[in-house]
């Protein structure tokens, strides 16, 4: 299993769809309200080599007591930008649409989290900062550094999704 | 009424209410512990397994830390067991709904419950209609919490088939869950409601959740098959485990109608029971 640190750089060019790693390093929460507001003001990390996490946590006294991930498809449409100022990973659910697909090639990964293990995350996780806290607990940018945080990767960067091709083969496989 | 005192009877329902919505956050039932167990030993895709053992040690932790397991609390959906003696009565609901403020405070919930219109949040998960109550009579006085994510609801679907197409029944479930792929969190229980009316239909599909996961009859197996077929797996991201059980429940229908309902939920199959202490 590969072990890979933050900030990113041109590894994640050899990762392939399936391949599992652990990842470390700060990493930076988005949803929807922080994606759009990053679009108006700017990104306010350097977002070179960064990762970005689909992920509402739940904080309280300085501590994530909850970070699973959220459904990735509901930022499909703005996500060209951050991989074009240099974000290197996406990190959410579910994958990611064909065009995030074509943003990636060459720049960047999609790695998945299992859905709901919100206390296995936040047990893997430290709180560093956060960004527009007045966007709400949910939307605001947190800073967290990982501690070997398992992944798979659903999306590589020579255009393998891993989930249109699980998906692909259950309709043709599906006896109907 | 808002005045009432509340009664030893109001209270009592209000904290077996907020215990059961404790105990279905923070531990999983012993029989869906075990399937996903069982599911794990099986799986033969190594990217299945990882995700599965993700599950478990997940489910440790929640219940090493007393948390809930999901970020995504679900909204409380309660099916209280009356005995003869309790009066079915407005105070009943208010006591629930005090419940589930109880447990939104304590467990803590996420505040999920909105006004479907204006999207306004009380921030209590109680409203009109919410918590969502199911009746009926019973010799133990119990209140059994099913909290129910957005995520595996959100693909439910609901079917109205000719009596004909009883075959159907199989190609709908597939097809369910195939358009859901890996959005409602899989492995995934199936709640499938078979006949009753359309409205009735969709109650017994929840209805069948809280069923035992560990045993199936030759139907539900039948149906957990075909879709294990589809190679879904945990997220969406392949393995023989897309499903970790299929439970049905059906009830006489109308002899031109077959209403079918299938009733999605995630990994986390959130049930408990408590009982009202008098």
């Amino acid at each position: 299993m590969r072990e890979l640190t933050t900030p990113l750089g041109d590894e994640v060019l050899d990762l392939r769809a399936g391949d599992r790693i652990t990842l470390s390093g700060i990493v930076y929460t988005a949803r929807d309200e922080a994606h759009r507001r990053m679009l108006e003001r700017g990104i306010p990390f350097d977002p070179r080599g960064a990762a970005v996490y689909h992920c509402g946590p739940l904080v309280r006294d300085g501590r994530v007591l909850a970070a699973g991930p959220t459904t990735s498809a509901r930022m499909n449409a703005f996500t060209a930008f951050l991989l074009d100022r240099g974000v290197r990973a996406l990190i959410g659910k579910g994958g990611m649409g064909g065009e995030v697909v074509e943003h990636l090639r060459g720049r960047g990964v999609y790695l998945a989290f299992t859905g709901g293990c919100a206390v296995l995350a936040a047990s893997r996780m430290a709180l560093e900062g956060v960004y527009w806290e007045d966007l709400g607990m949910a939307e605001a940018i947190w800073i967290l550094r990982l501690d070997r945080l398992p992944l798979v990767v659903g999306i590589d960067a020579r255009g393998t999704d891993l989930f249109a091709s699980v998906m692909e083969r259950a309709r043709g496989c599906a006896r109907l | 009424m808002q005045n009432t005192p509340n009664t030893p009877l109001f209270e009592a329902v209000a904290d077996a209410t907020c215990r059961a919505l404790q105990e279905a956050e923070v531990h999983l039932p012993a029989d869906v512990l075990r399937a996903l167990q069982r599911a794990e030993e099986r799986e033969p895709n190594p990217v299945a397994r990882s995700e599965l053992r993700n599950i478990l040690r997940n489910v440790e932790l929640a219940e090493e830390l007393r948390l809930p397991l999901c970020q995504d609390t679900g909204v409380p959906v309660l099916y209280v067991s009356l005995p003869p003696d309790v009066p079915l009565s407005e105070r009943l609901y208010a006591a629930l709904a005090e419940g589930v403020r109880r447990a939104t405070e304590r467990v803590p919930l996420r505040p999920n419950v909105v006004d479907p219109l204006t999207r306004e949040n009380r921030g209590d998960n109680t409203g009109p209609g919410m918590p969502s109550v199911h009746l009926r009579p019973g010799e133990r006085f119990a209140i059994t919490a099913l909290p129910k994510g957005a995520g595996s609801e959100n693909v439910s679907r609901i079917g109205m088939l000719l009596p004909s197409e009883r075959e159907e029944i199989e190609r709908f479930v597939v097809e369910t869950v195939l358009r859901a792929g890996g959005r409602p969190c899989p492995p995934l229980v199936l709640g499938v409601g078979i006949g009753g009316t359309f409205d009735g239909s969709a109650a017994l599909a929840k209805e069948a959740l809280l069923s035992p996961i560990d045993t199936m009859t030759g139907l539900e197996r039948r149906l957990c098959e075909a879709v294990n077929a589809l190679g879904i797996g945990p997220m969406g991201l392949g393995g023989e485990t897309t499903a970790l059980a299929v439970k049905v429940r059906q009830a006489d229908c109308h002899t031109a109608s077959l209403p079918v309902a299938v009733n999605v939920q995630c990994w986390a199959c959130r049930r408990a029971t408590v009982e009202v202490r008098r």
